[in-house]
């Protein structure tokens, strides 16, 4: 199963190769990751998506926990939440194919941010599942290219994730 | 006080108490040793190789339950110190390791010497720093110490580049009496709920066992581990790591547990209803095949990392604390309740453990021309009247020290378990040596193990640390040739050396006293000869039966209750090689 996990961290050189080396010497995936300074200079904020059992999803929270940097962690999918991703693709279009982007990217409650004769940039955000079903939605050999940003995410609710 | 960067770490060091360094100098870290110089209060052990200097910190460390401290160079220096800080890790020792680094302008333009030691030992350490303010350099010592020895212990690197040292910049000293760390408060009392738990499952246990490790070493808690055993009148397993902690000549002790472990102790295991681990990991030399690991039993594990529990083995009531205090409130509540163990479920455990224990599984050739390494040990044993410090390197020496010298003292017994680092056992009895100056010493070692940090007979000479090294030569990688005797139907590749040194001139080259003993009959009286010779380091050359195996040995991919016994106890094991 998929886990976003939410780490405020030091912000302090090296603490993320802590985090990244700690998730290759130990065999575990990362799907993404996100990371950048809070309105507290000193901590950061870093989001990871994984997949794994249950067992292995505890075993990354208490190593994670065990890493000196690591000043707390909460495990999203542990609760109900909100998920985004930004997403900027570019698509080769001309002629007729260009109305048709536009609409797809309306559906999808796309932005157009730059259009050249034979191009569009959209924009796109929303949880995961939604910008792989954009992708899916627009023909192969027309996508130049894709950036994601990885998976943030903040729980629903009063209760937050600070010291 | 106004003092240079040099001199704060050398005041720190003090200031902390420690009583020894174990380094070797070079480019990046002169100005240290320039301030090593000028006082006497800090004294430095000048080893002959870095991972010298790190498994003698650890041997003092391990000995004394204090951190040990290493200083090295930047660059080759840091690198030899990796072996031993892994070493370290791998067993949770408290080390401070400051490696000098190039400096700060031109880290990371591949300078002389320049090494990325925080990004190398990340992965085996606790905790590193690269210090980049000399203001920050004494209170960055004090967080090491204190990560390092708190919690689950480990080595801590401090990183200090050379500008940082510079004698010409002076700022002001004080030493912190304390420090915090927002992002580390280890557990310490453990939850009393699940303390509680704990004590009504085994107050109701029918085939209990205790199955302690080397936490109980670390977490000084051998006499609440007594109390606690002896109150319950359970059966007592030990993990390598937890040899000593709980007397091994004691009755309620079935051995050491795990792949070359008594018989009694991994059947008891197997068939138990109850264990409680204390201190230790669930580590695959204990395990063995996960899937048949003790089928029948709910577990208890008492742990200061909570990373430990249910890592490999799940569990049904964890604990997360210092293993003193939590056994300190388990033993209350046990005094307190109506309930008690039960006599009769007792009675009939003990009855079958017996049985097992009449196995004899540490039964050998007593009859042997040849010397066997196991009589060796034995004889160690009585010269020594069970009061000295052993430490090994690794293979079947290592196994045999742990079987046949029944250690009832914690910190008595001093080896690289996690990693099995060969090589640790000399520098380790010289740290152990420079702790307790008055007690024997001994080094179980191997002719494969002993020559990886050979070197260092030149420290034991200079510093006057008269430790017994017990070489039980068998001309052979001796564990790797019962693998492949085992496994691989005796092909024994490269398991042995063509040219082994004669270790008795070698000793002499050094300095020392060699001796090379041939006849078991012989074996007795050198030992007492060689302990006799308070202040010299002697080192005995023991040439024992080249063909002799460790058992009982749980092969890879079995369970407790497959273990491979020696064949026909008692009969002659005098064999050629195939």
């Amino acid at each position: 199963m998929k886990h976003i996990i939410s780490i405020l961290i030091e912000n302090e050189a090296g603490a993320l190769s802590r985090v990244a080396g700690l998730f290759s010497a130990r065999g575990y995936n990362i799907e993404s990751l996100t990371v950048a300074v809070t309105e507290d200079p000193s901590l950061s904020r870093m989001t990871l998506v994984t997949r794994g059992s249950e067992d292995v999803i505890e075993q990354i929270t208490k190593q994670l926990n065990k890493l000196i940097d690591v000043v707390k962690l909460i495990d999203l999918a542990e609760s109900v939440h909100i998920e985004r991703e930004l997403m900027m693709v570019k698509i080769k279009t001309t002629g007729q194919s260009r109305e048709e982007i536009r609409s797809m990217a309306d559906i999808f409650r796309g932005k157009i941010l730059d259009v050249t004769p034979t191009s569009y940039v959209v924009e796109m955000t929303g949880p995961s599942s939604k910008l792989d079903a954009f992708i899916a939605a627009i023909a192969p050999d027309s996508l130049i290219e894709v950036v994601r940003s990885g998976a943030t995410g903040i729980s629903r609710g009063e209760q937050g994730l600070h010291l | 006080m106004e003092l240079n960067g040099a001199q704060i770490v050398i005041q720190s060091l003090k200031d902390e108490g420690v009583e020894y360094i174990f380094g070797y100098p070079g480019g990046a870290v002169l100005h240290l040793y320039d301030a090593i110089f000028q006082q006497d209060d800090v004294k430095h052990i000048l080893v002959r190789h870095e991972q010298g200097a790190t498994h003698a910190a650890d041997g003092y460390a391990r000995a004394t339950g204090k951190p040990g401290v290493v200083l090295v160079t930047s660059g080759p220096g840091a690198t030899n110190a990796v072996t031993g800080i892994a070493t370290a890790y791998m067993d949770s020792i408290p080390m401070v390791i400051i490696s000098g680094q190039v400096p700060s302008p031109v880290i990371g333009s591949d300078a002389f010497q320049e090494v990325d030691m925080v990004g190398i030992t990340r992965p085996c350490v606790k905790h590193n720093f690269l210090v980049k303010d000399v203001s920050k350099l004494a209170e960055t010592i004090k967080k090491a110490f204190h990560v390092a020895t708190t919690g689950r212990p480990g080595p801590v690197v401090i990183d200090i580049p050379k500008d940082i040292t510079d004698p010409r910049i002076k700022v002001s000293y004080k030493y912190p009496k304390k420090v915090t760390i927002r992002s580390y408060n280890p557990e310490v009392n453990g939850d009393k709920e699940q303390i509680k738990k704990a004590v009504e499952l085994l107050l109701t246990a029918q085939k209990p066992i205790i199955y302690s490790g080397g936490g109980v070493v670390l977490g000084e808690a051998s006499k609440e581990l007594i109390n606690f055993a002896q109150t319950l009148g359970f059966p007592v397993t030990n993990t390598l790591m937890g040899l000593g902690a709980y007397p091994a000549t004691d009755k309620q002790f079935v051995g050491m547990l795990g792949m070359h472990g008594t018989y009694e102790a991994n059947m008891a295991m197997h068939e138990s209803d109850v264990i409680i681990a204390i201190g230790a990991r669930f580590d695959d030399r204990v395990t063995g095949k996960l899937d048949e690991f003790c089928p029948y039993a709910q577990i208890i594990h008492i742990d200061v990392d909570p990373a430990s529990i249910s890592k490999t083995v799940k569990v049904a009531i964890p604990v997360v604390g210092d293993v003193k205090p939590v056994l300190k409130q388990m033993l209350e509540l046990i005094k307190d309740s109506k309930k008690k163990p039960s006599k009769k479920a007792l009675e009939s455990w003990w009855n079958q453990i017996d049985q097992w224990r009449a196995v004899q599984c540490l039964e050998y050739d007593r009859e042997s021309r040849l010397i066997k390494p196991q009589y060796v040990i034995e004889q160690l044993y009585q010269v020594t009247k069970g009061e000295a410090y052993v430490t090994s390197d690794v293979g079947q020496h290592q196994m045999w020290a742990a079987q046949y010298y029944p250690f009832d003292k914690p910190r008595r017994w001093i080896n690289s378990g996690g990693l099995g680092t060969m090589g640790f056992g000399l520098p380790a009895a010289i740290g152990v040596k420079l702790a307790f100056p008055d007690s024997d010493v001994a080094c179980v070692t191997g002719d494969a193990s002993i020559q990886m940090c050979i070197q260092e007979l030149s420290t034991a000479l200079q510093y006057k640390t008269p430790v017994k090294i017990i070489n039980l030569n068998n001309s052979y990688m001796g564990m790797v040739r019962q693998w492949q005797e085992f496994s691989y139907e005796s092909r024994y590749s490269h398991s042995y050396m063509d040219t082994i040194p004669e270790f008795v001139k070698l000793a002499e080259a050094y300095g020392h006293v060699g001796m090379r003993v041939d006849k078991p009959e012989d074996v007795r009286p050198a030992l007492e000869e060689a302990f006799a010779m308070k202040d010299r380091t002697v080192f005995m050359d023991i040439l024992t039966d080249r063909t002799e195996n460790v058992y009982p040995m749980i092969e890879s991919g079995k369970g407790h209750h497959d273990m491979t016994l020696r064949v026909a106890p008692g009969t002659s094991t005098d064999r050629e090689l195939a």
